[in-house]
């Protein structure tokens, strides 16, 4: 038998479609130059791919065809010599099923695999993010704001290329940078990406990530009922209705806390985070009225507490908040935890403040895809600055 | 008054008999059964069960919800989600109509939802026409309906009673379709016995829905989204129930017999002049008149034949019917619907009849298919004489087309 080679792309759904598709199509013409079969193929059914739930795609690769249908006769490769992560709020974890609960994003991860990630934090910052493994791994970053677009249209900013790069100084085996370039010229027709992959295979760098550091909590586990001790009719129990909560200060009850899925969690499924000034709030409820996943917890003293349990990032309590700078989106990777921002500042107000102040004076800008006509123009030229530069 | 009342009691504990058709006698069970939701959209031949729905409705004669919706789709969409809070509920279509509500057919078995909807059978479009084929109904054949056809308008009226008692029983939760064949049964009025409502009382309990009752005290989701870690468990239950219904009909079919004093014999296919027969035909619906009188005519000419009327197509009853049918040396198999491009271009039926044969451990005489009476055309005496003498030609081991199109102008 020969080799098996599997890569998996995780992304955010529609945002990175093309993204993680050109990646992993790039591994299997890259691979093929040397003659090595492959398949390239995407796990919809990951989840139902919406906008910035956490998806998947894969490339396999073998060295003969026999050893490729040995790993495609699987419904996706149970281990991974390559995890790619073209947004670095995912190295938290990835929750795509609510059942599922958060699944480490370095579970496919093979003992010596590397987990290339997109990023401009510190290895540090991300090895914290990730779950620990019982075994040591690579981290790998290539540096650079993540990349989002839309559906139908793609930001070109060559991460796409970067990451094909680094894997062929990771992975010669794989395929060689002499292959990519090829694939990249016949591909794209474009020398200045040619030049891209290889600045990324010139300059990789990787972190070895022992097993006692990252987040040092258990995954959820679970197990899948029998046929016949599952309900019937399709029918599952309800979340029940909500309780009050209890004022940390007064111990005085009140308010609303609507219950909520005990196994989803939403933590993963957004990449920024609204945080609130209690302070200038005028208790006008639309955020609570407009938030399409109900994340925000009445307080007994008439405030609005976006739960993290519940949040999804999407942004409309920042678009139609009345007070400015009263709500604030903020990028997922500035935070370590889900804890209450309204129980924070109840304790000490003066702290809350400002630490809320550095939160929104750090926060690297990031968007939902494609906002605007004429984004990707501003945008692009300082991601090639980063491929050409370092 | 009091005497009134007297009457009224009266009516209560006596059968009646009326001349009607076979909507009307579907409309009539609704109104026995007491059926809370009704949901509507008219196409012919269906339609008709509308209109007498809509006159008991405005009698006062019963009272339940009455919608007419905007399509089919919407009309079993309606009726499914008034199952999952509770009601008792009846819907019916026919040919396209049916299969307008296609998506709806399908999501209602894997909810276990026990409607009973009628269907007056006819030709699916194009070409547009109102006459009988068997193909609408059968397009759900797969799916977890209980399927079911009766030839005459007592037997629609009784199934239907049948049918509320089997789907809505906690061990099946399944729905069940009732196939009318379009024209000759929908439109021909009969002399029918309305059996009194104190017996419909006792055959036929109140829907409950139990544990998965939609409802503020029960809070469920019914419905969410899975993936492949779920679906075959989903599918696995289905088929249980479905394995369950067998048994669920024949007590239904002995507590009818109890209790209205009028017996169907074997509920899943009715035996005609079987006992001595050589070979048989075998058929749904109304087709049965026709071929009885055929056989009565042919019998006089000394010719051995005997006819098999299939009820319940699902469930199948494959090895009672493999059992009887290994007893003749040749069965032909009219199919008022077609299979294009099925195994040797035979008719639906014909496939099942031949399934359930294969796997039995009994004789398996050759199985012929006649593609007979298709939109509705007339099963005719020299037709069925035709497929007679195929028939004894394959019990003789000549060999004969597997499938022969019957009545055909050629």
């Amino acid at each position: 038998m020969g080799r098996l080679f599997a890569v998996e792309i995780i992304y955010r759904g529609i945002f990175q479609k093309t993204l993680a598709k050109n990646i992993s199509r790039g591994i299997v013409l890259a691979a093929h130059q040397a003659g090595k079969p492959g398949i390239s193929f995407g796990r919809y059914s990951d989840s139902p791919e919406r906008n910035g739930i956490p998806a998947k795609s894969f490339a396999i690769v073998g060295t003969d065809q026999e050893t490729l249908e040995r790993g495609m006769a699987k419904y996706e490769p149970k281990e991974v010599d390559i995890t790619i992560t073209v947004d670095d709020t995912l190295c938290k974890g990835v929750e795509s099923w609510a059942w599922y609960g958060l699944q480490p994003v370095n579970k496919l991860l093979k003992q010596g695999g590397t987990l290339i990630v997109t990023s401009r934090e510190t290895p540090e910052a991300l090895i914290s993010m990730a779950h620990r493994k019982e075994y040591p791994y690579q981290l790998c970053i290539v540096k650079g704001t993540v990349s989002f677009s839309g559906l139908w249209v793609y930001k070109d900013d060559h991460s796409d290329v970067r990451i094909l790069g680094t894997i062929a100084r990771i992975l010669p085996e794989l395929f060689t940078l002499d292959s990519l370039k090829k694939v990249i010229q016949d591909e794209w027709h474009d020398a200045v990406k040619v030049s891209s992959a290889e600045r990324a295979y010139e300059r990789f760098t990787s972190t070895t990530v022992r097993p006692n550091q990252g987040n040092p909590e258990t995954p959820y586990k679970f197990d899948l009922p029998k046929w016949h001790e599952m309900g019937e009719g399709v029918a599952i129990p309800s979340i029940p209705t909500g309780k009050q909560i209890e004022d940390p200060g007064t111990h005085a009850m009140g308010g609303y806390r609507p219950d909520r899925n005990p196994t989803f969690k939403k933590f993963s499924t957004r990449t920024m985070r609204p945080v609130v000034d209690f302070d200038t709030c005028i208790k006008c409820t639309l955020c609570w009225l407009q938030c399409p996943d109900t994340c925000f917890d009445v307080t007994p003293d008439g405030l609005y507490d976006a739960n993290m349990q519940a949040c999804c990032g999407c942004g409309v309590c920042e678009a139609v908040c009345p007070v400015p700078n009263c709500v604030t989106m903020i990028n997922e990777t500035e935070f370590r935890d889900n804890s209450s921002q309204w129980e924070a500042w109840k304790k000490d107000k003066s702290g809350y403040k400002t630490w809320l102040q550095q939160k929104i004076e750090s926060r690297p800008e990031r968007s939902h895809g494609f906002r605007y006509r004429g984004q990707y123009k501003e945008q692009i030229p300082e991601m090639l600055e980063i491929a050409r530069e370092g | 008054m009091a005497q009134m009342v007297e009457t009224l009691e009266q009516q209560h504990k006596t059968d009646e008999t009326a001349l009607i058709t076979g909507s009307e006698a579907i409309a009539v069970a609704c109104k026995l059964a007491d059926v809370d939701v009704i949901t509507a959209y008219p196409i012919r031949p269906y339609d008709t069960v509308m209109q007498y729905v809509s006159k008991l409705v405005s009698h006062g004669e019963l009272d339940c919800e009455y919608i007419v919706a905007e399509g089919e789709h919407s009309q079993f969409e309606i009726v499914k989600h008034a199952s999952a809070v509770g009601a008792r509920v009846f819907c019916g279509s026919s040919g396209v109509g049916w299969m307008y509500a296609m998506e709806a057919l399908t999501v209602t078995p894997a909810l276990r939802i026990p409607m009973v909807a009628m269907v007056g059978n006819r030709a699916l479009d194009d070409p547009g026409a109102f006459g009988v084929e068997h193909n609408d109904a059968l397009t759900v054949r797969d799916l977890g309906w209980m399927l079911v056809w009766v030839d005459t308008a007592q037997e629609a009226l009784d199934t239907a009673l049948i049918a509320y008692r089997v789907a809505e029983d906690r061990r099946i939760f399944l729905p069940c379709a009732i196939s009318c064949d379009g024209a000759f049964l929908t439109h021909s009025q009969a002399l029918v016995k309305i059996p009194a409502q104190e017996k419909v009382n006792e055959f036929l309990p109140r829907y409950n829905r139990g544990d998965l009752l939609l409802h503020p005290d029960n809070p469920i989701t019914v419905a969410p989204q899975v993936n492949e870690d779920w679906v075959m468990e989903i599918r696995r239950q289905n088929y249980a129930a479905m394995e369950r219904t067998t048994a669920v009909i024949k007590e239904a079919y002995a507590d009818f017999e109890r209790i209205f004093g009028r017996s169907y014999g074997n509920p899943f296919f009715e035996e005609y002049m079987t006992e001595d027969a050589d070979i048989v035909l075998m058929g749904m619906g109304t087709l049965s008149i026709p071929m009885k009188v055929a056989i009565r005519q042919m019998r006089k000419e000394g010719k051995k034949i005997g006819f098999v009327r299939l009820r319940w197509f699902r469930p199948f009853p494959a090895e009672a019917l493999a059992k009887s049918l290994g007893r003749f040396k040749a069965v032909g198999v009219v199919d008022r619907d077609y299979s294009f491009g099925s195994p040797y271009m035979s008719g639906v039926v014909t496939h099942e009849v031949r399934t359930a044969l294969y796997s039995a451990p009994g004789p398996k005489p050759p199985v012929l298919c006649f593609i007979c009476g298709l939109g509705g055309r007339e099963v005719t005496l020299p037709d069925i004489t035709r497929m007679t003498e195929s028939v004894y030609q394959a019990a003789e081991g000549k060999a004969q087309p597997l499938t022969q199109w019957i009545g055909l102008r050629e």
